[in-house]
């Protein structure tokens, strides 16, 4: 017979709508309406789950989200690793697998849908219950903006539950728990759309995150019913009896046939007495509470073979002991409001003996709390505080505390033993309230019984801190669609095409995709194209797209006296049409950014930064102008984007630059270096800079980005006859390296000044202040064994050196621990100019060891390099003005 | 996520703002004159305070301008927003939470 425990009506299933789903295995017969949880008590399967730990049988403790035993994967649909029975809705065809207590990641990726809103409302109720309703229909009525969420999938309805009808205003978010509660009424809920669905709409969304910003928030929350502990209450059979009673009332199915009740409060017996009118026999009911004269309880279970329940073992007032059989022990050791959202913000909790609950103390000015998570309810059913009851001759490893973890009273005492007062503390040492119910039932049960075994009352009890979120929340869904292209935006510049066309390998740089190396064809590597490329821009010419860089505009009056303040040289003085390379400090003295600077006219500059760096450096230069400067007259804005710079680097771009534009005279004479000059490139203006960054004679030519490409090809183009390379960020690296030019982030770290980098001659003596100067007269600057920035050559003329790798002292043995370390390699690269491989790096009194060797530790081996000055390449550069 | 009031743009996200530290450290006038003392406190040393503070923001998604708040380090509640320049309002007093 199927269904064996299914009663002949009630609840709120729909009879006439018979669903069949599969449990490991097992195909199981329901109704449309039922959960998992209420077809398995239906069909009387009592042996749902292992536990973690003990492997003991477990079967349903709850008929809701306190579900710490029965949890299980869902492998039909999308699929989901881990969810309570108890919150399933079944729809045929589900198949679920039970588990021991740990999900499995499912194999193939989720190509559900998940997505987000955000909405904004006076008023927010979180918990469609009757007392959740009537604050929204009185809100509503009073004109607010009011949404309701509820985590199941209708609101409740019985006595109050039409307090909606006809209420203007509202939005109802059924299948919604609200996860998250934080500051400034901002509600995080997860909404689940398809899961309850066989058949889901291919265009309709899995999930729904919700960011909800609300002036008021009530939490209409309810309570969770509260365990008692004693031995064997872990065994399939024992339940909370709301719980219970709920599947009699909300799924028409008996959750035993005889059953004993165990409880302390009013309202134990009130769900003895509706289990016997749905036609459960009540063989006992144990109340707790007459201390003194007739206090019986429950100490523990008796099992059938198949490890469920079989019998209750009761003691009597005189310390009788009477076993009576059953099926079903329904225990309440009382409620618990669920708090979990008052406190994630700071709302503080206590302990209400006339409740025997955690009741709201003080919360923030914008939560309310209603109904049944006050507590109030409590205190009317005259409990008695119980948590734990231990027989004479029961084994404390037996007496289950936190179900999930498999953790007794055993670990409890073992946590005291240990010196443990606090609950945080026994918490972390037991694991008690960490598993994925995050001991919604076993959370206050373990402060009541640390009370109890510290001797200390329950007023000094606290409950450990609940943080967001209530209910797990799966990665998938907060990415929601910004994933895969849309995870990070990227940025291009208006020559990528050329590029890909081309075939370049691409590097990113900060959001940048910039070209990493061009290759010459499918299967060149790397290192090949690269000592191609800088090979090209050292004899003839290369071509590289500079677009990235950061740029920044300034206007006003007093552009040179601010750039005197932020830049350590003198910026001031420059004339219109030069250019000048700058460093950037912090207040500390220690590098922050380098680049160029422009003067276009008296009151028009255009300076340049660091491609990764260009949003913090206008931030840096937007502080001191408003928060310290607001006297100045200048004005900073980003044209990063707007403009496209192509570099056109080596002995022939004078030529190229000259083909391209042949009304800009290009002679050495007319053209110095570190100048600027307007030119015509077809009919498209441009501006060209003489800036280096390879040591080479260079251009770097802007233009409108829109024009970037055309500009591109035109120069590309006029460079054909001399070979014209296009080169990437590895060529320019290099080029750059063999120059000694440092890459602030990269041969810098912060705790770099710009003496530090053998650039002492970039800090004014003459300026009154800049950013950084008084820094440099602190004894930290002047202290000996500062990292100073070198050169490094292997002594073989062939080991390549590894970035990152560490310094040490020639003829230290690199066995004997700790190895002292001196300094380490920041760059390390190839050298065609060279002919060896080579590096920068940062060592201690680097500046006076030129000559020197030492060791560079690559893995555990020592290659011997000598240390040289951070120019190894055309030291006199005598090559900036071409051959 | 907070909720804060650009002394400009009015009420946004916390997602458009960038923090900025301890309000009301001002660049010494004449940093030559301090010792190394005083200006390592310049550089380096701000309160760390668990009550209202007087702190920076800046909108930077928004009209990338400073502005200074007063904030309970506790319960995250804003006291007041106001523009660099503009009177500094009252400290509030503690409220026990």
């Amino acid at each position: 017979m199927t269904q064996p425990m299914r009663l002949d009506s009630g609840g709120d299933i729909v009879r006439d709508k018979p669903l069949g789903i599969s449990f490991d295995g097992r195909e199981l017969e329901g109704f449309e309406g039922d959960t998992v949880a209420s077809i398995l008590v239906a069909n009387s399967v009592r042996v749902c789950a292992r536990s973690i730990y003990a492997g003991r049988p477990r079967g349903l403790m709850s008929s809701g989200p306190e579900e710490a035993n029965v949890f299980v994967q869902v492998v039909s649909g999308a699929g989901e690793p881990m969810v309570r029975a108890t919150e399933i809705e079944a729809y045929d065809g589900l198949v679920v697998e039970s588990l021991a207590s740990k999900g499995k990641l499912p194999e193939l990726p989720d190509t559900s849908r998940y997505d987000k809103r955000f909405i904004h409302v006076e008023t927010l109720i979180v918990g469609g219950g009757r007392s959740g309703q009537a604050v929204a229909a009185e809100a509503a009525r009073a004109g607010d903006r009011v949404l309701i969420v509820h985590d199941r999938p209708t609101l409740a309805r019985g006595e109050g539950g039409e307090a909606l009808a006809g209420v203007e205003g509202l939005t109802i978010l059924t299948r919604t728990t609200a996860t998250g509660l934080h500051e400034h009424g901002y509600v995080v809920a997860v909404e689940r759309r398809t899961d309850h669905l066989a058949l889901p709409p291919a265009t309709w969304s899995r999930q729904r995150l919700w960011n909800i910003r609300a002036r008021q928030i009530v939490l209409a929350t309810g309570a969770h019913e509260r365990p008692i502990a004693f031995a064997g209450s872990d065994v399939p059979g024992v339940m909370l009896a709301a719980s219970a009673l709920d599947y009699v009332t909300r799924f028409g199915v008996k959750p035993g046939k005889r059953a004993v009740v165990f409880g302390c409060h009013d309202g134990a017996i009130d769900a003895a007495r509706a289990l016997a009118e749905a036609g459960v026999e009540i063989a006992r009911v144990v109340d707790a509470r007459q201390e003194t004269t007739t206090d019986r309880v429950v100490v523990g279970t008796e099992t059938a073979a198949d490890g469920t329940l079989s019998a209750a073992i009761i003691r009597g007032p005189d310390g009788s002991m009477e076993t009576v059989a059953c099926d079903l022990l329904a225990v309440s050791g009382g409620w618990n409001p669920a708090l979990q959202l008052y406190t994630h913000t700071g709302g503080r909790t206590r302990w209400s003996d006339e409740a025997a609950a955690f009741v709201p103390a003080a919360g923030p000015e914008q939560v309310r709390v209603v109904g049944r998570a006050t507590g109030e309810f409590a205190a009317g059913l005259r409990p008695r505080a119980l948590f734990c009851v231990e027989g004479h001759d029961s084994s404390p490893a037996e007496i289950f505390l936190d179900l999930q973890r498999d953790a007794t009273l055993a670990d409890l005492r073992r946590a005291v033993a240990a010196g443990m007062r606090s609950v945080e503390h026994v918490k972390r040492y037991t694991t008690i309230s960490t598993a994925a119910d995050q001991g919604r039932s076993s959370s206050v049960l373990t402060v009541g019984v640390l009370c109890q075994e510290l001797g200390v009352p329950m007023t000094d009890g606290v409950t450990t801190t609940y943080r967001p979120p209530y209910t797990p929340i799966s990665f998938a869904l907060l990415a929601g669609r910004d994933y895969g292209q849309l995870a990070d935006p990227e940025r291009i510049s208006s020559i990528h095409d050329w590029h890909v066309a081309r075939g370049a390998v691409f590097e990113d740089v900060g959001q940048w995709k910039r070209p990493w190396y061009f290759p010459a064809f499918e299967a060149e590597l790397l290192h090949d194209a690269v000592a191609r490329e800088c090979a090209a821009v050292r004899t003839s010419v290369g071509v590289m797209d500079a677009s990235t860089l950061g740029k920044i505009e300034l206007q006003g009056g007093d552009c040179g006296e601010f750039l005197d303040r932020v830049y350590t040289n003198l910026m001031s003085s420059l004339a219109v049409g030069k250019v000048r390379y700058g460093v950037m400090c912090g207040v500390d003295g220690m590098v922050l950014d380098d680049g160029t600077v422009a003067r276009l006219t008296d009151d028009r500059w255009i300076l340049t930064t660091t491609t990764g760096n260009a949003a913090k450096i206008l931030d840096w230069l937007e502080e001191w102008l408003q928060t310290e400067w607001p006297e100045l007259d200048v004005r900073c804005t980003s044209v990063t984007e707007h403009w496209a710079t192509v570099a056109v680097v080596g002995p022939r771009s004078r030529q190229v630059v000259a083909t391209v534009a042949p009304d800009l005279d290009v002679s050495q004479e007319a053209f110095g270096f570190m100048e600027w000059r307007d030119a015509m490139i077809g009919d498209c203006p441009a501006r060209v800079m003489r800036i280096s960054f390879s040591g080479e004679l260079a251009y770097e030519v802007n233009v409108d980005a829109w024009h970037g490409q055309a500009l591109w090809e035109a120069i590309y183009q006029a460079g054909q006859p001399y070979g014209i390379t296009p080169y990437g960020t590895e060529t320019m690296h290099v080029l750059r390296a063999e120059k000694g030019f440092p890459i602030v982030g990269q041969d810098t770290d912060g705790t770099v000044s710009p003496q530090d980098l053998g650039m002492g001659w970039i800090v004014s003596k003459k300026k009154p202040d800049f950013i950084g100067k008084r820094s440099y007269a602190r004894s930290e600057a002047a202290r000996e064994g500062r990292k100073q920035l070198v050169g490094l050559m292997p002594l073989d003329g062939s080991s390549r050196l590894v970035e990152g790798a560490q310094l040490v002292e020639a003829g230290v043995d690199l066995t004997r621990v700790p190895v002292p370390m001196v300094g380490h390699v920041t760059s390390a690269y190839d050298s065609v100019a060279l002919g060896t491989p080579f590096a920068l790096a940062l060592l201690a009194d680097g500046a006076g060891r030129h000559g020197e060797e030492l060791q560079a530790v690559d893995k555990l081996t020592g290659i011997r390099v000598r240390v040289t000055s951070p120019v190894p390449h055309d030291p006199e550069g005598v090559r900036r003005d071409g051959d | 996520m907070l909720r804060m009031c650009c002394p400009w743009c009015g009420w946004r996200d916390e997602l458009e703002f960038s923090y900025g530290g301890e309000a009301h450290v001002a660049y010494p006038a004449n940093p030559a004159e301090l010792d190394d003392a005083a200006w390592s406190e310049y550089i380096f040393f701000r309160d760390n305070t668990l009550g209202w503070f007087r702190e920076r923001w800046a909108h930077t998604a928004g009209c990338r301008m400073w502005f200074n708040a007063i904030r309970h380090t506790v319960t995250n509640e804003f006291a007041a927003f106001y523009r660099p320049g503009d009177p500094v309002p009252e400290m509030p007093a503690e409220v026990a939470r």
